[in-house]
């Protein structure tokens, strides 16, 4: 059938859905020896905890409001170490320009590259450029990977989260890919919607200096909290229980939303992370997070349940339910 | 835009969920007709609230559910074609086709993009002289008008590389097909509201009146749905039949005319296969006779195309109300989004992909949230 049998790469494929989990696990995983391929690996090496991660950025267009792939590419690996618990302390940066693009563009990107480590405190150590031929990429790609210490007593894995979990989300979801949308499509939508694109490391030591003893944090990226949620649920075998009417979403993302028949829950964040927290921490962290700038509209939307294992479920403003899937590929507009 | 939060109050719903539950005295079965107003019910759950009497029939109103597989075949064939560039509305891009889909064709090279409005396809067309540019062209009295606004432009603009694959569909030929198959069940309909909103409300009072049966013009949101489930009930209840506009800051009684005329100029009426149905006279538009250039079945040579339909596929039943989607036996095992067997699977608008989606577990009790924070 269409989506089951693919002799070759498709957009699905790098959704962060569904089509790829499966291409990770059917072809990586097993070719590199059965490992679980995490977004951020935590290693022991000569005695030390140590967080490392890689991510790619292949983003259209260059620049958006609120950022750019040079500061997307910093952020990306800093809050996939920080969903470790570790602070980022060295990046790598890969560069592949494509032939023709103005230089001044990629000084600009590197500017921002430049801007956001110095921001998360992170140095960049080693890179490499390459160039394809004009027509194979489209301006810049970037890659980066880092990595940071864990701090003595902190274990953040998805299989850690157990009923009983309260779920924190650290503000508004939905501008990153919002904003993308915007520009991408040059679709308007009466307010500029600017993304969300921010270092998360500091917030997570506000969390952990509260308690190391947070079970889970994931920034939702890619596939959105609905990813996010799910990939926790399936991990620790457990349910995961949404109150709709918590989860903030702005009013301009509801909107752009509405008009293009998307969900909220399944659209791209850069700046913000979802945490299972103890119970009898939960109002402590959350005070916390509240307090640091990037945590100020942080909100419980739920917890962890032993119902429904592997699966999120909502419950909707009018008092419904409803199963939130993991994504498939990509989420489509709808035709009307 | 405003209008969101205002009609999805709970509060409000509540009232709306009371009077519904006041008025009836009786099982009614009421078929909303449009996949948008599908997806909002289970979306929001508003099935689950309802009073057990008052069921809901899913309707055939998905676009991207009843394009026929022929139609989705000719558009995998063309978009294929070296020195084509296909354009289509993104969630077309999934829907099975025999053997493949619009994803697949462009995984294999061909020049499939996803574009948010008709015009852009023509914008693509003169920016690229040297390339044919296809638009697929599918869906209700919605989306007709602007696909019929690209056509008259492109002839306008004397613009000879761009046609379209047109399957569009109408509404109350559906509804008369409905209403007179021998298994009907439907005792009153919601309207879609957009669709009225281009064509107005004069199709309809004939339609309820021959078959006795009211309907009820509504919106999307899910006090929309509420308000048009309220009064379809209390037109049953008290035996009457007639049409109401329960969408009126969208709908005015003429529809839209420019839209209209603009559908005149561009469109004429044909029969028109409706996947999974079968074909329903007077159901469909094609571009007439001249615009006939346009027309990307002509430019194309793309006859003699063998179509293989799913033998396990339900979805006709369940387009004409016939079935739920559970009720079919591939559903949620051999037919999922991740590899569906019908149409109506695929699309978010499709009553099984929303059943899938968001009706997988059981009864709604066993999923209290307690309160936390």
């Amino acid at each position: 059938m269409p989506l089951r049998d693919h002799p070759r790469v498709v957009m699905g494929h790098g959704g962060g859905g569904l089509m790829s989990a499966e291409l990770v696990e059917n072809i990586f995983a097993p070719a590199f020896g059965g490992s679980t391929l995490a977004d951020s690996a935590a290693l022991t090496l000569g005695g030390a905890r140590l967080a490392f991660s890689t991510d790619s950025f292949v983003v259209r267009p260059l620049f958006f409001p609120g950022g750019c792939i040079g500061d997307l590419a910093v952020n990306g690996t800093v809050n996939d170490l920080a969903m470790s618990g570790a602070r980022a302390a060295y990046l790598s940066c890969g560069v592949i320009l494509e032939e023709g693009v103005e230089m001044s563009v990629v000084g600009r990107v590197a500017q921002a590259m430049g801007a956001a480590a110095r921001a998360a405190g992170v140095a960049v150590v080693t890179g490499d450029t390459k160039v394809v031929e004009a027509g194979h990429g489209d301006g810049i790609y970037l890659n980066t990977a880092g990595i940071g210490l864990i701090p003595a007593g902190v274990d953040l894995r998805p299989q850690r989260a157990v009923p009983g979990d309260v779920v924190i989300v650290s503000g508004e979801i939905g501008l990153h890919g919002v904003a993308i949308m915007s520009v991408r499509e040059g679709l308007e939508f009466g307010v500029e919607i600017v993304s969300d694109c921010a270092p998360l490391g500091g917030l997570v030591d506000a969390m952990l200096a509260v308690t190391p003893d947070l079970h889970v944090l994931r920034d939702p990226t890619r596939g959105g909290l609905a990813a996010a949620l799910n990939e926790i649920a399936a991990a620790a075998g457990v349910g995961v229980a949404v109150r709709e009417r918590a989860v903030p979403v702005p009013p301009e993302v509801a909107n752009a939303c509405a008009i293009l028949g998307l969900d909220p829950m399944y659209v791209a964040n850069e700046g913000k992370l979802v945490a299972f927290v103890p119970r009898e921490h939960a109002d402590a962290v959350l005070a916390a997070m509240r307090a640091h700038p990037l945590g100020a509209r942080a909100a419980v939307i739920g917890e962890c349940v032993a119902e429904h294992p592997g699966m999120v479920v909502a419950r909707t403003a009018l008092g419904g339910t409803r199963v939130v899937d993991l994504p498939l590929g990509e989420q489509l507009p709808r035709i009307c | 835009m405003k209008y969101l939060e205002e009609f999805r109050d709970p509060e409000l719903a509540r009232g709306l969920l009371e009077d519904i539950r006041a008025a009836v005295t009786r099982p009614w079965a009421l078929m909303e007709v449009c996949g948008g107003q599908t997806h909002t019910i289970i979306r929001h759950g508003i099935d689950q609230l309802l009073p057990e009497g008052v069921e809901l029939i899913h309707g055939p109103g998905c676009p991207v559910c009843v394009t026929p597989l022929e139609v989705i075949d000719k558009a995998l064939e063309i978009a294929g074609r070296p020195g084509v560039i296909f354009c289509s509305f993104g969630d077309m891009l999934r829907v099975p086709g025999s053997d493949r889909d619009l994803f697949r064709v462009r995984g294999e090279g061909g020049d499939v993009r996803v574009v948010y409005s008709p015009l852009d396809a023509l914008r693509i067309a003169r920016e690229n002289p040297d390339r044919e540019v296809v638009f697929f062209g599918i869906g209700f009295e919605t989306t007709a008008p602007p696909n019929a606004m690209t056509v008259h432009q492109a002839r306008k603009q004397g613009i000879r590389n761009f046609s379209m694959l047109v399957s569009h569909v109408r509404v109350p030929p559906a509804i008369e097909a409905i209403m007179t198959s021998p298994d009907c069940r439907v005792q009153g309909f919601l309207a879609a509201g957009h669709v009225c909103s281009v064509m107005g409300v004069e199709e309809y009072p004939e339609l309820a009146a021959r078959h006795r049966v009211p309907i009820v013009v509504t919106g999307f949101e899910p006090l929309d749905i509420l308000e048009g489930i309220r009064r379809t009930v209390r037109q049953l209840e008290r035996g009457e039949h007639t049409v109401e506009n329960a969408y009126e800051r969208a709908v005015r009684p003429e529809g839209n005319p420019a839209a209209r005329a603009m559908l005149e100029d561009v469109f004429e009426v044909t029969d028109r296969a409706w996947r999974g149905i079968g074909v329903i006279p007077g159901s469909g538009w094609r571009l007439s006779e001249r615009y006939r250039a346009y027309d990307a079945e002509h430019r194309f040579e793309v006859s003699g195309i063998t179509t293989r339909e799913s033998a396990l596929c339900r979805s006709g039943e369940v387009l004409q109300g016939l079935i739920k989607p559970h009720e079919c036996e591939a559903f949620g095992t051999t037919c999922t989004p991740r590899n569906p067997l019908g149409a109506t699977m695929v699309s978010t608008e499709g009553a099984c992909a929303a059943y899938y989606l968001y009706r997988r577990l059981g009864t709604p009790a066993a999923l209290e949230v307690t309160p936390v924070g």
